[in-house]
């Protein structure tokens, strides 16, 4: 990418270095509440990266949903169940599980390193500033509504049968249910 | 930026599946299982930008998965710290061979 600003390039790699690290901060902390922040930490910067991709409406659906919501139900039950605290028993896996997690990171990069290599599909890319073109053109939520309403209506709809099994389950599993008196 | 996208996504995945493997802890394994979403989300929003806009719509359908999911998750979580009183992996082990 030579044609892309410093600027952008260097904040593109600040978000992007902001979220790992926080990544591994989330994965390395013993209390929960503390890895639940850093989480809101990482999407928050993948927020940034949305936008500087040129989606901005998925960026601040991004700190809405996942920053916001999401995360929030996760607090509320690390609340609701007194987890708070780290435990004093040991949260980490031993020896073996970690040489094994260790193994596993290390072949997925490789392999998505050895993808990443293979470079894209040239009759099918467009050019680099068609997704900006769109937010210009259609608007920051017309660029999405408009495939979303027209090409991808059934799945759209079937979304919706998707978040009513969601909401029957939970409350079915989260009822208070006392197991004496079945 | 494609490259760059895929390679922070990548590394953000593989720290996801990593805390998956490590940690003991239901709630923060769950919360992992969130950063791998969130990661390849990166990934459809990065392909987005060169192959059209269908990558957002995914994004879209991804973003209202991981909110049921949470959901359900979160529900079970509660159930089962109501049988066990812990959300420790190691001691739930009723399906263990």
């Amino acid at each position: 990418m030579q044609n892309t600003p410093l600027f952008y390039t260097f904040n593109f790699y600040l978000f992007g270095i902001i979220a790992i690290a926080s990544a591994v901060c989330f994965v390395t902390r013993k209390s929960p509440v503390a890895a639940a922040l850093w989480l809101v930490n990482t999407m928050f910067s993948l927020a940034a990266m949305y936008i500087m991709l040129d989606a901005p409406f998925i960026g601040a659906i991004q700190v809405l949903v996942y920053a916001g919501a999401i995360m929030v139900v996760f607090l509320f039950v690390i609340m609701l169940l007194n987890l708070g605290q780290p435990s004093e028993i040991a949260d980490v896996r031993n020896q073996k599980w970690r040489l094994i997690a260790g193994f596993v990171g290390l072949a997925m990069l490789a392999e998505i390193f050895v993808l990443t290599r293979s470079g894209s599909v040239a009759a099918l890319t467009l050019p680099g500033d068609a997704a900006a073109n769109a937010v210009i053109q259609s608007g920051a939520v017309g660029a999405i509504a408009t495939p979303l309403f027209t090409t991808y209506l059934l799945p759209f709809e079937i979304t919706s049968v998707l978040l009513l099994a969601a909401i029957v389950g939970a409350v079915m599993i989260g009822k208070q249910r006392s197991t004496h008196a079945r | 930026m494609l490259a760059e996208a895929l390679f922070f996504s990548a590394v953000l995945f593989t720290i996801g599946v990593v805390g998956v493997l490590t940690r003991r802890n239901a709630i923060i394994i769950f919360m992992c299982v969130e950063l791998m979403l969130n990661a390849v989300n990166l990934t459809f929003v990065a392909f987005s930008r060169a192959y059209g806009a269908a990558g957002q719509i995914f994004v879209f359908f991804t973003l209202t998965v991981a909110a049921a999911e949470a959901a359900v998750g979160l529900a079970i979580i509660i159930s089962l710290f109501r049988h066990k009183q812990t959300v420790n992996l190691q001691h739930i082990n009723i399906l263990k061979g």
